[in-house]
């Protein structure tokens, strides 16, 4: 039945050559990529390849993800027929069927059921994306496209190995089952006709292969089916809780306005992406409406480097421009400032490719190579460079929120704690009513702490978040000092962008502060019983508990301010539909705090809407940015009586 | 050809307190800035480089600590900054202050062509407005103040159109070249300041002109050549006025109030 090996075995090997090269051309383009330190940890690695890629512990948090697992587990299976199909076409010899009966029985088996599941699974794929597209934009051809071929592969396997049964030409057809039903099916059919099938299936199946490996995977997101599984291996260990560091000297660049200053695993990751567009279906501002789409941004990126890759390789200039808005293979600057930092499309992505840092980088580039950016921020600049607060009020109004509180300065030695009050929480007067309470809480509980007052200097987060890397650069420098200065090694924040930022990038300074969230106090003295509340808090109502992406998603902490609360009022907090890691941005984070929100609808409204369908009294949060957003999307929804209240301050009440 | 920018460091003054015995501004720890309105005159200048391809000189009397501004000056787009700082230019005030001004101009007249000298309206310490005027009356250039807009700059006709920003009016005002400006704030958005620009300004040259090079008489400068002294700097105290109610904790209450008091006084009718 196999056609003759001299017409076969050169097709089958310009085939796999070709195969090669274009894959080593692929990663050559990956090596235009900055360095970037991605092989250490090896044991983790090779286990985060094994839970996430071969496992598909990512995948199967969605409902079609099992569909995806029976999929890709075929493959695997397959991957093995696949091979010897080659190889046997190439050198006859070489077949599986020479092994012993009782080895090639089995293997037979698993072929046939893997075909059989992945036929099914990738009919189920396309019927769901036909009804249920994973996003509206998804029902493309090349998806469609990948799926017939798989389908078609699935099928030819079957034509080939029933009409060999039927023939009477299977050693061991007791062992493939399905190709065995087909087979009584073809069982009346004349011998020439089944030969003509047969022949026409091993075409079919020849035919579909060499697509395979020859367009599909070097040439469409199919490639996911190596580089994904490569990416889990690559992955990054820590949370998105800070940005790479970056030397100023003179002569250098700054953040990324082309492919070659990206580093190689951003470039890497663009041929990971399979476009399955979780990304975008959780990001904030695309979901609102903004020009951003992680996974357009993921793609443009992979669209810019195969368009400059070679006059790049020889030492030209990019002729796209990775900013702009030339359309495909740049993004526009509108996407890359509507990003919130908040992180949930890296939370979502089922390979590890990280987006949000790759916008961060742009960033980088508009405010530090270009002065270009949107012009609220001008004044936020020059603020925190000058006044080191985003309002530009005076330095000197720092210590104003304890005029009718009597607080120690903070003294190495004589407190233990500094209470790291935060720029919204020495001047925002909303916030300054949780500073209080959060000041209330540590007297009552009996905690040694003291403040820096007016030597208090803003941390930088929003500065390191919008591209401003330079000025950020410097305050953290000069809060360093400080800190090293003065002796601190133990920061109460009340504030999640200061507490992510002291914990987790000043440590690139150098300063391994022990920094606690305030709901991380609070929840301690309440269980170690220091806090003792004089009464419930009865008051507040239906409570439901809003996440700060920078207290969970960026740093884990989600149990303590529930807790807290639980405590406090005797039940635990509702949840909103999207909560803990899966909670959605209030619109603040990454800067956006300080910029109008001009285009697409109000990130904090949809976030409001979601709390509002709790029918809650009380909406709780543990940060001041989300307090501003929520409460003013609450009275943009005319909810003024439902109330926002901070963590610490449903724990003072109950001190009262 | 080229065009100079005026500028002043100047201390914070929203973070100026005025020391109640000496009745002097408290200047200790308070960090000093680029005068405001001189942010625009700079930019201005930056503006007509960029589309003339002029030369941009910024020049400053002051401390030597100045520095700090001259390179922010040069960190925007300056081709150079001179400060004059010498101990005889201490204590001067707007007379004195414009005529080292005036003389350094004129010195720099003598290597290059200038077309327009740009200033801020005024200073946020000093807040008289007198030192523009000053220097142009001294070098006899055309004085166009509180400018918000030049509408019509002709190198070769050696000519300016530009509008002036007055009390509920604008006017719009043609002089010849050379011209003195002094810009208000609605001229233009200032730029920020590129890192490697940054980066360049911080290790570039500030050329400084003490009085040996300028060569004036002392008697004319400084604290000696100031008719004006300031006797006395106080903040005026609050005797009429009340706060209503708690406005933080009960913004409605507080209103309520304010809205009451408003009606009994009849400032308001129903």
């Amino acid at each position: 039945m196999q056609p003759n090996p001299a017409i076969i075995a050169p097709l089958f090997i310009a085939s796999l050559v070709l195969f090669a090269a274009s894959l080593y051309r692929r990663f050559r383009l990956v090596r235009l990529g900055q360095p970037e330190e991605r092989f250490d940890r090896l044991g983790a690695r090779f286990r985060a390849m094994l839970v996430y890629a071969f496992g598909q512990k990512r995948v199967l948090r969605k409902p079609f993800g099992f569909n995806h697992l029976v999929i890709f587990w075929s493959f695997i299976i397959l991957l093995l027929a696949n091979l010897e199909f080659m190889v046997s076409g190439i050198f006859p010899a070489l077949s599986l069927a020479r092994l012993p009966a009782s080895i090639y029985g089995p293997l037979l088996t698993c072929f046939d059921i893997a075909s059989l599941l992945a036929l099914a699974a990738a009919l189920i794929a396309m019927i769901r994306r036909c009804i249920f597209p994973p996003y509206p934009e998804g029902r493309t051809f090349e998806a469609y496209f990948i799926l017939t071929l798989i389908a078609l592969h699935m099928a030819a396997f079957f034509g080939i190995h029933a009409t060999e049964i039927a023939l009477g030409r299977a050693t061991v057809d007791a062992w493939m089952p399905a190709s065995s039903s087909l087979a009584q099916l073809l069982g009346n059919q004349r011998e020439p006709l089944l030969e003509s099938i047969a022949s026409g299936c091993w075409w079919l199946h020849a035919v579909v292969l060499i697509l395979f490996i020859n367009l599909l995977v070097p040439y469409t997101k199919h490639l996911h089916i190596i580089t994904s599984i490569l990416n889990c291996f690559l992955r990054r260990f820590e949370l998105p809780n800070s940005q790479p560091w970056e030397e100023f000297a003179a002569g250098r660049s700054y953040g990324a306005a082309a492919v070659d200053q990206l580093t190689w695993k951003d470039l890497f990751d663009s041929f990971a992406c399979t476009k399955c567009g979780q990304c975008q279906n959780v990001c904030p501002a695309g979901i609102t409406g903004k020009p951003l789409n992680p996974r357009q941004v993921i793609y443009d990126i992979k669209l810019n480097l195969q368009r400059n890759g070679a006059a790049l390789q020889q030492g030209g200039a990019a002729a796209v421009p990775l900013i702009g808005s030339a359309g495909a293979g740049s993004v526009a600057e509108d996407a890359i400032w509507a990003c919130t930092t908040c992180g949930a499309c890296m939370e979502t992505c089922p390979v590890f490719i990280e987006q949000m840092p790759k916008l961060i980088k742009m960033r980088r580039h508009l405010v530090q190579m270009e002065a270009k950016f949107p012009e609220e921020l001008l004044n936020l600049f020059e603020n925190m460079e000058q006044r080191s607060n985003p309002w530009g009020i005076a330095p000197s109004e720092r210590s104003k929120w304890h005029s009718i509180l009597e607080v120690q300065p903070f003294e190495a030695g004589k407190t233990e704690y500094l209470f790291y009050v935060g720029c919204a929480g020495a001047f925002d007067s909303r916030s300054k009513q949780v500073t209080l309470a959060v000041a209330t809480i540590l007297n009552a509980a009996g905690i040694s702490w003291g403040i820096l007052g007016k030597e208090e200097r803003c941390c930088g987060d929003s500065l390191r978040r919008l591209g401003n890397e330079y000025v950020f650069d410097r305050m953290a420098q000069e809060n360093v000092k400080l800190f090293q200065e003065k002796g601190v090694t133990k920061v109460i924040t009340q504030c999640p962008h200061c507490f992510s930022t002291l914990q987790n990038d000043y440590r690139q300074y150098g300063l391994e502060l022990e920094v606690i969230h305030h709901s991380q106090l609070i929840d301690e003295l309440l269980q170690s019983g220091r806090l003792k509340l004089k009464q419930q808090v009865t008051d507040l109502g239906r409570l439901v508990y809003h996440d700060p992406c920078y207290l969970g998603r960026h740093n884990s902490v989600y149990t303590a301010p529930r807790q807290v609360i639980a405590t406090a009022t005797g039940s635990a907090p509702l949840e909103m539909e999207r909560h803990h890691n899966n909670s959605f941005c209030c619109g603040a984070g990454g800067g956006r705090m300080w910029l109008e929100e001009f285009l697409g609808t109000r990130i904090n409204l949809t976030r409001v809407r979601e709390a509002l369908a709790e029918k809650p009294d009380t909406v709780c949060v543990s940060c001041p940015y989300c307090m501003t957003m929520l409460e003013d999307g609450l009275k943009d929804e005319q909810a003024g009586q439902v109330r926002v209240r901070d963590v610490a301050e449903v724990v003072a009440e109950g001190l009262r | 050809m080229l065009i100079v920018a005026c500028i002043k460091q100047v201390p914070d003054t929203t973070q100026v307190q005025i020391d109640p015995v000496t009745n002097t501004l408290v200047r200790e720890g308070i960090p000093f800035i680029m005068n405001p309105f001189d942010t625009h005159a700079l930019e201005e200048c930056l503006k007509l480089k960029d589309r003339f391809g002029c030369r941009v000189a910024a020049i400053s009397m002051g401390p030597p600590n100045a520095e700090a501004t001259m390179r922010k000056a040069l960190s925007l787009g300056a081709d150079e900054a001179i400060l004059l700082s010498d101990r005889a230019f201490g204590g001067a005030d707007t007379l004195a202050t414009s005529k080292v001004l005036a003389t350094a101009i004129a010195k720099l007249a003598e290597q290059d062509e200038i077309a327009l000298v740009i200033c801020g309206k005024q200073t946020i310490d000093g807040d008289t407005a007198q030192v523009g005027p000053g220097i142009a009356t001294r070098l006899g250039y055309s004085q166009l103040t509180l400018v918000d807009r030049i509408e019509e700059l002709d190198m070769q006709g050696r000519r300016i159109r530009v509008r002036r920003k007055l009390e509920g009016r604008h006017e719009i005002v043609e002089a010849p070249l050379p011209a003195l400006l002094t810009v208000v704030r609605e001229i233009n958005r200032p730029r920020y300041a590129k890192v490697p620009m940054r980066l360049m300004a911080g290790t570039a040259e500030i050329q400084l002109w003490n009085n040996q090079i300028l060569q004036l008489d002392a008697t004319t400068i400084g604290l000696k050549g100031s008719p004006t002294w300031v006797s006395r700097i106080f903040s005026p105290e609050r005797t009429t006025g009340e706060m209503l109610g708690d406005g933080i904790n009960d913004p409605v209450g507080a209103a309520g109030l304010l809205v009451d008091k408003l009606l009994e006084k009849e400032l308001l009718a129903l």
